[in-house]
């Protein structure tokens, strides 16, 4: 698979006695965005954490564009690293620094460029989300939650990366604000031609940007598949989330009185 | 339960403590000596750690110099106490009390900002977002704290012995009828400048405890608003508990011959 952006190959992790990731294999092709669907607790933000080394995972291999990047010294690590950008599922903006400053950081600190011209740059990817320049001056407190997921997602296509990562894009926001993020996230990837990896539970956000779907359920990826065949996957699982019921394959660990 | 479990389980627990503190300490030391370096914030955690730390230190350097004067004349024989008052104030504040008390009073302060800044940064993914714009959390945080710390603290000690030594001074020419020139004279005459440096010595050293606490326990913090307050109590009780261990061993070291 020579047209894998990213590729994970057998990962595994566990914290304590608690298995997360049981052998996870997954490949995004370049300019694809996939999205890894799964319910709370099965592994997804490990994963994504696992890939930008932010976790070091137990056992498995890596790769981004085909270099496994669990070998890598420190030096190339940061070099891949800078085809990275990311929205979190908080925003996790610095609340110590304006939101200009916010979204330039990349800019300033990564590639070194002068804090004038990255905050041109960071007023102008604010506009590409709607926000106006006057945005820019205010403290990340003081922003709605919706506001604070679009300095985010400026923040993560400031320096225009090969690959973006969304945990959770549309947790905690309204169906409209939602969906405002969900057009956003597919017009800027186009823009980029980025190839990107989502983790939702949001299945109206699925819809919007995914080309491929994976399920993940107890740490392995059980069914992946385009878009078109989600909804009929033949897989008692993927149809038990994508349908929302309680009752299924999967049991939720909740005590019944 | 069986004993010897529980045991073994507290020496598990504290070794892996001991040896998670010793790799992050390695590694903030070696980011310390290794670019980029971030002088702005170095400047701007000079500037919370020292600046807006001197009203604390300096009452509390003076209010000890002036207590130590009071015990040492009801204590002592009233024949000579003018001369013994002058000196023991000034080796006991230079040597002893303004580092270590100036150190407590600042672990106080600023190891418990300190870890409940970096803290809710690691709760709300901040940290994390800092690796996905290509910063390294340590040089960014870690690092400028430390060596903000490790030159203030000093400096800061510094003024708390001129200040205690004041106290002194204060207390024996006001309360207690000392000449006021007899005092100065004896206190010149008899601190040597041995005395002072071994305190900045310590001063220094308490610094970087200061630093490394605050930064080990807001960074290992975890579990939302009640994991960032363990963190904060935390830092404070380690970062003062070895300041008073070091004191111990640096004074057994500079001491002994």
């Amino acid at each position: 698979m020579s047209d894998a952006k990213i590729e994970l190959r057998n990962v595994h992790k566990r914290f304590g006695k608690k298995v997360v990731l049981d052998g996870i294999n997954l490949t995004v092709p370049k300019g694809e965005s996939l999205v890894v669907i799964g319910g709370s607790g099965t592994g997804k933000s490990v994963m994504i954490k696992c890939v930008l080394g932010i976790i070091r995972p137990d056992s498995g291999e890596i790769f981004v564009d085909g270099k496994n990047v669990l070998k890598m010294d420190s030096g190339e690590r940061e070099k891949t690293l800078r085809k990275f950008g990311m929205l979190f599922q908080g925003a996790a903006l610095f609340d110590s620094l304006p939101v200009w400053e916010n979204v330039a950081f990349g800019l300033i600190q990564g590639r070194k460029m002068p804090r004038k011209k990255a905050k041109d740059i960071a007023v102008e990817k604010l506009a590409k989300v709607g926000l106006g320049a006057e945005v820019g001056e205010l403290y990340p407190a003081e922003l709605s939650g919706g506001m604070q997921k679009r300095v985010g997602l400026a923040r993560a296509i400031a320096t225009e990366p090969e690959i973006i990562f969304f945990d959770e894009p549309t947790t905690g926001l309204d169906p409209i604000m939602a969906d405002v993020i969900n057009d956003l996230i597919v017009d800027s990837v186009k823009d980029l031609g980025a190839t990107t990896l989502s983790i939702t539970h949001d299945m109206a956000s699925v819809r919007k940007i995914a080309d491929r779907v994976a399920m993940i359920y107890k740490g392995k990826i059980i069914w992946s598949g385009t878009r078109a065949e989600v909804d009929n996957s033949g897989n008692d699982y993927v149809d038990q989330f994508i349908h929302g019921r309680a009752e299924g394959p999967i049991q939720m660990e909740v005590l019944k009185p | 339960m069986n004993v010897f479990a529980i045991i073994g389980r507290v020496v598990l627990a504290t070794l892996a403590e001991i040896g998670a503190l010793s790799r992050f300490t390695w590694a903030a030391v070696s980011h310390i000596l290794r670019p980029p370096f971030f002088w702005r914030l170095i400047a701007q955690q000079m500037l919370r750690i020292g600046y807006f730390s001197l009203p604390v230190v300096a009452l509390t350097a003076f209010f000890t110099g002036g207590a130590l004067a009071l015990q040492i004349y009801y204590g002592g024989n009233s024949l000579n106490s003018e001369a013994i008052v002058a000196t023991i104030v000034a080796l006991g504040i230079t040597r002893e009390l303004g580092p270590v008390l100036g150190g407590l009073m600042v672990a106080g302060r600023v190891s418990a900002a300190i870890a409940a800044e970096l803290g809710t940064m690691r709760v709300t993914e901040q940290i994390d977002a800092l690796t996905t714009l290509s910063t390294n959390p340590y040089k960014y945080l870690v690092v400028p704290r430390v060596v903000a710390a490790v030159i203030t603290l000093p400096a800061l000690v510094f003024i708390a012995d001129i200040i205690g030594v004041m106290g002194g001074f204060v207390v024996g020419t006001q309360a207690l009828d000392f000449n006021a020139g007899i005092y100065v004279k004896n206190t010149v005459d008899f601190l040597k400048f041995d005395d002072v440096m071994s305190g900045l010595i310590k001063a220094g050293v308490f610094g970087f405890i200061i630093a490394v606490m605050g930064c080990f326990h807001g960074f290992n913090s975890k579990g939302g608003a009640q994991g960032v307050g363990r963190a904060t109590t935390n830092a404070v009780v380690t970062a003062s508990i070895l300041i008073l261990a070091a004191n111990y061993v640096m004074t057994s070291l500079l001491f002994a011959n």
